[in-house]
């Protein structure tokens, strides 16, 4: 059984979304929260489990784009604290803490003055954390806007949670050459097209039927 | 010495039973008036006395919307899993328990604020920081515990529970932010705990009591004027703010009434909450 359920999983990793859909979607993510709010920015950091670390996964604006892939602890100012505790935040004036305002211009080039920070939780896991960047500033901030960030970050955390789920496939599959095998065969299948994918489809079956 | 005192110091006996006529013995020293008020519980307290703990990532020394805090210890532990407590020289390694210590010293100006920080050392092992600083704090009997933050790990639900009933019976109240989002976390779902969300007014002490928990009372947490590190003041929004106001009016409730046991604590914020008491105003 265990041989028959890690071959079907080489089977689905052949067709799992690949690394491009996930940046795909964590830019999506950070483009869609910044849209909703209205914001000025908005950024993505993932917990990397085997460093303890935060990592930066993406950022909305072109500009920021060479700041994807940077590290900082896993505890280290707001986004750590959200980690840790779980806990969404909004903070307003953080200009004001100059200790914040120098690491973030060390990170970012870009110092906020308020920001929305919210973990993105699937099941009891934290996978990142979410930022929204200067949003428009109202006489008075609305609890539903709270809410929609955390409704927002639920569905983030969902979609991300599935393809880290196919990333951890794929790692564990590679090296494996039997798995691999399976898994790139499977792959090329999902690729064809026309009479090729029928050939191809026909082929696997005849197989199947003759080591069934 | 009346039988009941007599049975309550006997450690040979459990005191699981009252002996007839010893009621009088276990009176309250400041027993209840008939008509429970926001004068009667609020007027006049300052929060002195009461030992408030801030379970968080530390507190900025000196911080001027802070003023003294009464200690600081840092929680770790080794490779064996055991706890550690030492003295914490590193302060807040963020910002947020330094604003939460800042809403309770707002709300209670005379109040003991200790700081026990179990965030700040790494986010591997957080979970089990966070029990092992609970029940440090809860060993030690503080009166109010101030937990604005949260677990999602089921696997420290039970000993949260535990730990929140030890709390519960031990007289300390621990007051806890409610989720809000859509996820399963402990401990404010907890009954023995005090869970608060936020409401939108601008007056810490107004405060609701919900008729449809879990979350049982509301409380100020939005653009919430807040102590931050580096000696910063800033605006804050999150039910992290609200629960420190909960944990602040019931410092003062306990300094004005010492002895009151959580389930008292409780149904005092209940009578004087702005939905429930008779006049609007608790």
């Amino acid at each position: 059984m265990a041989e028959d359920g890690r071959l079907q999983a080489a089977v689905a990793a052949g067709v799992l979304p690949s690394e491009e859909s996930f940046a795909q979607l964590l830019r999506s993510i950070v483009v869609v929260a910044r849209a909703i709010f209205g914001a000025k920015g908005s950024s993505v950091f993932l917990f990397d489990e085997d460093t303890d670390e935060l990592v930066f996964a993406a950022v909305a604006s072109d500009e920021e784009q060479e700041l994807v892939g940077r590290r900082m602890p896993s505890s280290q100012g707001i986004a750590g604290w959200v980690l840790s505790s779980r806990t969404p935040l909004v903070l307003e004036d953080v200009r004001s803490d100059p200790r914040w305002a120098r690491s973030f211009a060390e990170g970012t080039g870009y110092v906020p003055e308020g920001l929305m920070a919210v973990p993105l939780l699937y099941d009891e896991e934290v996978l990142g954390v979410l930022q929204v960047l200067d949003r428009p500033q109202r006489s008075t901030f609305s609890l539903r806007e709270m809410e929609l960030l955390g409704l927002f970050a639920n569905q983030a955390a969902i979609a991300l949670s599935l393809l880290l789920s196919a990333r951890r496939a794929r790692e564990e599959l590679a090296g494996d050459g039997e798995a691999a095998a399976v898994a790139a065969v499977a792959g090329a299948v999902e690729r064809l097209e026309g009479p090729k994918r029928e050939a191809g489809l026909a082929l696997l079956d005849a197989l199947a039927r003759v080591l069934s | 010495m009346s039988t009941a005192l007599h049975h309550a110091a006997d450690d040979d006996l459990p005191a699981w039973s009252l002996p007839r006529d010893a009621g009088s013995a276990i009176a309250l020293a400041n027993p209840l008036p008939a008509r429970v008020d926001r004068e009667w519980a609020l007027e006049g307290a300052t929060g002195k006395g009461v030992r408030v703990c801030i379970l968080d990532s530390g507190i900025e020394a000196e911080h001027p919307l802070v003023g003294e805090i009464a200690s600081a210890v840092s929680i770790a532990l080794d490779d064996e899993g055991r706890t550690l407590v030492e003295p914490d020289t590193i302060g807040d390694t963020c910002g947020h328990g330094t604003a939460c210590a800042s809403v309770v010293r707002g709300l209670a100006s005379e109040a003991e604020i200790h700081s026990v920080r179990v965030l700040g050392s790494g986010f591997k092992g957080s979970g089990k920081v966070l029990v092992a600083g609970l029940r440090y704090a809860v060993d030690y009997g503080f009166d109010v515990i101030n937990m604005s933050l949260s677990t999602t790990k089921r696997e420290f639900g039970d000993v949260l529970h535990d730990l929140a009933d030890t709390a519960y019976f031990k007289r300390t109240l621990i007051v806890a932010s409610a989720h809000n989002m859509p996820v399963e976390s402990f401990p404010w779902r907890f009954s023995s705990v005090v869970s608060v969300g936020s409401h939108e007014e601008g007056d810490s002490l107004v405060f609701y009591a919900n008729p449809n928990p879990p979350v049982e009372f509301y409380a100020r947490g939005v653009d919430v004027d807040i102590a931050w590190v580096g000696g910063a003041k800033i605006k804050a929004t999150g039910n992290s703010f609200a629960t420190p106001a909960i944990s602040g009016i019931a410092a003062l409730v306990l300094s004005k009434h010492p002895g009151l046991t959580p389930f008292q604590v409780k149904t005092v914020l209940s009578l004087i909450a702005n939905n429930v008491a008779a006049d609007g105003r608790g």
